[in-house]
């Protein structure tokens, strides 16, 4: 399959674009989306070349956004709702936690939701306290939602192609610092499967498992560490739910140590349910306890060296492998 | 309040011949009788959680639904009894759910909150005050986007008004003129709150009014006052005219769940309120315009009662969920096959 290099905005505009032109079911809906074509920029050319039926901008109203999309869901519509930030998205959690998650469980699976909430999340555009969080965890924690989390051009495209075709509410948290990011992409259709994690650097010494931004970082630190001879194994599990923990664990049988790196808070974090699961099946095959290093349980702070201390950075995930593998 | 007592319609015109008179007394009763009989299940440790009565409301659900066609959905808050009934559920089904019975219409997942079914396109009760509003404007997005010959009429309560999830939905459901007929059931409490102690007015249908929606009083007690007004909002939604509101002035006369002791109102207030009774007036006005006998009337009353009957003992006989499919339902690749019901 032929390659090129577009960035990861880029590659969900495509993902956008190809499966409005292949089911007419499919609509956009969100604040900016139509004529401003995205805060991001990640809707453009949607309105001009589908009109206003299928791409519809919408007051700041977070809860009916996410609602509308639930109930075009149970009309027969794949709508794909863009939240212009998820930390806006936490007003209309009660759409998300209380609807999207449960109906067609208190239905007795008589109905299927089969939309997409998706925008961006994290730090490090020194944009504060309220348009900094990561909120996968809170997602991740409700059954009835699957969550996604790319970290390249090539799985934002794909995994999102893959979100509006499947039949659950798919909540896809795209990173604000990787819209510029680029990345090989093939070209024409790809859809990435949920719940495979990928190996995105082999190695034999620790393994490193994380998602999103932060799998970036831990390659950096990887390529770092292989000049000392440490082989970290990276393993980014691009989704969270459905989590492959097949991957993790036979990673982890092999090198018998594991880091689990997350860019968000740490308690209750994926990180912790991950290194609680490593503990639990795959306890025999350790070598040392299962680490975390996560953000720190902060609010997010508007001045950058602040910024830069509060989440995980790669020397900090450098020295945690050093710490590990020794 | 503006209530148009004075123009209440007398019966020729709606077009209604005997038969179809009957048949909304009829459904009436049906609801009465039901949620009586639920009354009494609830007593007996039958029924469980939060248990949410119609009685009192009968004349807007069977008013309501008797407008709209099996094609139009309907989206409700909790207290979905009457509308599930109304909409053409089997009764029976209904019951088996307040049991928790694998026969019942969300196979004992949901309970009483959380009635379902997409056959009569009756799409859910929901129990969070307001949080169906959304829902029920999107279900009107669909309908508009599809071109489909049909409506959404959402039901809700007077505490609902309060929520912002109410007003982004009326907004968003002016701005793209949906289908959709809001009906506010202001039985003037939300929960033990009376009317005047969480609203800035006394009256909802004006809040409508700013948002561009044509908004009106309509007696809720008055099941042909109901049906008219719906009648008119539906044919405005097919007419690509946008959403209508419909606040229809009601009283339940039950406490508001069946947890809840109801010492907030007066008794003198509820027997006020009794007078109006829509299963009194109702089939005194047949009597009076000799649209039906007395005799009739007692007839229906003894047919509902057996219904209602059956409807429990089906709920009885029913199994239970099998404890194995605990988890069955949460993704949509767990399908209903295999599982009692439709």
């Amino acid at each position: 399959m032929s390659m090129r290099e577009i960035t990861y905005r880029d590659a969900l505009n495509e993902a956008l674009h190809e499966e409005m032109a292949r089911d007419p079911s499919v609509l956009v809906l969100g604040e900016e989306v139509a004529l401003y074509e995205g805060a991001y920029k990640v809707t453009r050319g949607l309105l001009a070349r589908f009109g206003e039926r299928r791409v519809k901008d919408t007051p700041i109203a977070e809860e009916v956004i996410a609602g509308s999309a639930i109930g075009a869901a149970m009309g027969g519509l794949r709508p794909v709702a863009e939240m212009m930030t998820w930390n806006f998205a936490i007003l209309a959690f009660d759409q998300i936690i209380n609807h999207a998650a449960k109906i067609r469980y208190m239905f007795g699976g008589r109905v299927k939701l089969p939309l997409v909430i998706r925008g961006p999340q994290g730090g490090g555009k020194q944009l504060a306290a309220q348009h900094s969080q990561s909120v996968e965890t809170w997602l991740a924690h409700c059954p009835g939602l699957k969550v996604v989390c790319p970290s390249s051009p090539a799985d934002a495209k794909g995994l999102l192609v893959t979100a509006i075709r499947d039949d659950d509410p798919v909540m896809f948290l795209e990173h604000e610092i990787l819209y510029n990011a680029k990345g090989n992409v093939p070209e024409g259709e790809i859809a990435v499967p949920f719940g495979q994690a990928a190996i995105v650097h082999q190695g034999s010494d620790v393994t490193i498992i994380t998602y999103s931004l932060m799998t970036l970082k831990a390659l950096k630190a990887a390529e770092e560490l292989e000049r000392d001879g440490i082989h970290a194994e990276v393993i980014d599990l691009r989704t969270l739910v459905p989590l492959d923990m097949e991957a993790v664990l036979a990673s982890v049988r092999k090198t018998n140590r594991a880091l689990v790196v997350q860019e968000g808070w740490p308690v209750c974090g994926m990180a912790s349910e991950i290194a609680a699961r490593i503990q639990e099946d795959a306890f025999d095959d350790l070598d040392a306890p299962v680490r975390r290093l996560t953000g720190k349980p902060v609010p997010m702070p508007y001045n950058r060296i602040l910024e830069a201390q509060a989440v995980p950075q790669v020397p900090d995930i450098v020295a945690e492998v050093r710490r590990l593998a020794a | 309040m503006t209530i148009r007592h004075e123009e209440r319609p007398v019966l020729t015109p709606h077009n209604l011949d005997e038969t179809e008179l009957l048949g909304l007394f009829r459904r009436m009763a049906l609801l009465r009788e039901f949620e009586e009989r639920t009354a009494e299940q609830y007593a007996r440790g039958r029924i469980w959680g939060f248990c949410h009565l119609y009685t009192g409301q009968e004349a807007v659900a069977v008013g309501a639904v008797s407008a709209l066609t099996r094609e139009d959905y309907v989206v409700t808050a909790y207290r979905d009894h009457g509308q599930a009934i109304a909409k053409g559920i089997d009764p029976k089904r209904v019951m088996a759910e307040l049991f928790g019975k694998r026969t019942g219409t969300s196979l004992g997942r949901g309970g009483s909150m959380h009635l379902f079914d997409r056959e009569v396109n009756f799409m859910g009760g929901y129990a969070i005050v307001g949080g169906h509003l959304p829902i029920a404007t999107g279900l009107a997005l669909a309908v508009q986007y599809r071109e489909e010959d049909r409506i959404v009429a959402t039901f809700f309560g007077d505490g609902a008004v309060a929520e912002g999830a109410f007003h982004e939905s009326l907004n968003l459901a002016q701005l793209w003129q949906l289908p959709v007929v809001f009906v506010l059931e202001n039985n003037l409490y939300g929960m033990g709150t009376a009317v005047e102690r969480a609203s800035a007015t006394r009256d909802f249908h004006p809040r409508a009014e700013a948002y561009g929606i044509p908004g009106e009083a309509v007696d809720g007690m008055d099941v042909l006052a109901v049906r008219e007004a719906v009648t008119r909002a539906r044919d405005r939604a097919l007419d690509g005219k946008g959403p209508s509101f419909l606040e229809m002035k009601t009283y339940r006369f039950r406490p508001h769940s069946m947890s809840d002791p109801g010492r907030y109102r007066t008794r003198g207030e509820v027997d006020i309120w009794r007078q109006r009774d829509p299963l009194r007036t109702f089939p005194e006005r047949l009597i009076e315009e000799e649209v039906a006998t007395r005799e009739q009337i007692d007839v229906i009353l003894g047919e509902v009662e057996e219904e209602v009957r059956e409807c429990i003992a089906f709920a009885e006989e029913s199994p239970h969920p099998e404890p194995a499919d605990l988890m069955r339902f949460v993704w949509a690749a767990d399908e209903p096959e295999g599982e009692d019901g439709p």
